[in-house]
């Protein structure tokens, strides 16, 4: 039992449960889910969008699913950008609203999501390479905090 | 000229990406490792150029996309596919919903279960077993999850084991994040006859 991942920390996964047996099966799905957090939270090549603005953007998209053990998580490497964890801000402090409001827009209301949020980004200057990288990081999250819910659920641990 | 489809269908639409795609001429070595291109396979299609402007993303998804889809063992695949097309409703990504609505038709040999779904939404009569596991990836895709005890309380009842919930909590929730690329980025359309490019 070396599967050390977010996922399954933030979960609660006892070991040599049911649960633990089952996610055993499935090991590689959940060390390619720690790879691919890797991949959104802290690139190589991260574009305008830091490791503490990324970590910041996930704590908040956290949040607005209710994950305050996974926020706390990704806030402790949000560094100068921690004031965008909490939902009520609006980015103008750090200068990032549209990208903020993008971001709620996108993890929370999906549905919604249009032609013209992306034309607002690209109005406020965001480069379409950068517009893909932010719905990276939110799309990854998105599956990161349900995989979480569902298997806290599963173990039948309260959040 | 083209048409934004707005309504669930199974008939796959063309995706129409919002931003530029990568420009394949300009790519880079490790662009086109993670894209696979060769000189015997240069079609690559938009929604991956797409998401070629974030090439350590893209390399890592893949094959997890693969794993939680078509890994033995498990769910099956149609009730996979199940799980995915929930979380598309939810999301209304009508792209998504398409290609998975017909692969669970594909799979099963029946357009029943997809018929239904996209007639009479979350309201659909379905077998409880199929009842239970879509009514939980449509909790689940919920911000926040909705998903509670009484869900997976009545996927055991159903007679899912550990495994196949472990497997739809793969795929529904792998669909959080497949929904938020293919329905954020790009519109689903057809192309009129005449305007075809």
């Amino acid at each position: 039992m070396a599967l050390e991942t977010t996922a399954l920390t933030a979960a609660g996964i006892r070991p040599g449960t049911a649960l633990d047996e089952a996610v055993q099966t499935r090991a590689g799905i959940f060390e390619m889910t720690q790879d691919a957090e890797a991949s959104v939270l802290r690139p190589q090549d991260p574009g305008p969008w830091s490791h503490a603005l990324r970590a910041a953007l996930a704590a908040r998209i956290a949040t607005l699913n209710a994950e305050a053990g996974l926020a706390a998580r990704y806030a402790a490497d949000a560094g100068d950008f921690a004031g965008l964890a909490d939902p009520g801000s609006d980015g103008s402090e750090q200068g990032v609203t549209e990208v903020v409001a993008f971001m709620d827009k996108v993890a929370a209301k999906t549905r919604d999501v249009s032609g013209a949020d992306i034309s607002a980004l690209q109005a406020a200057g965001v480069a379409d390479a950068d517009i893909v990288r932010l719905c990276e990081l939110n799309a990854f999250l998105a599956y990161q905090i349900r995989v979480i819910a569902g298997l806290r659920l599963m173990g039948g641990v309260s959040a | 000229m083209s048409t934004v489809v707005r309504k669930f269908t199974r008939t796959v639409p063309h995706w129409q990406p919002r931003v530029t795609p990568m420009d394949l001429e300009q790519a880079t070595q490790e662009q086109l490792d993670a894209l696979q291109v060769t000189p015997s396979n240069t079609k690559v299609s938009d929604y991956v150029l797409t998401l070629a402007h974030d090439v350590e993303s893209l390399k890592v998804r893949s094959p997890l996309f693969n794993a939680i889809m078509y890994d033995k063992g498990g769910m099956s695949r149609a009730e996979r596919e199940l799980g995915a097309l929930a979380a598309s409703m939810v999301n209304h990504c009508i792209y998504c919903a398409a290609v998975h609505a017909m692969r669970h038709a594909q799979l099963e040999k029946s357009t029943e279960v997809t018929d239904n779904l996209f007639r009479d939404g979350k309201q659909a009569e379905l077998s409880p077993r199929d009842q239970a596991i879509f009514d939980f990836a449509v909790a689940l895709s919920d911000c926040p999850s909705t998903a509670g005890p009484e869900h997976m309380a009545a996927l055991r009842e159903a007679g899912l084991d550990e495994a196949e919930i472990l497997d739809l909590i793969l795929s529904a929730s792998l669909f959080g994040w497949a929904n938020r690329l293919m329905h954020v980025l790009g519109d689903p359309v057809r192309k009129d006859e005449a305007g075809a490019s």
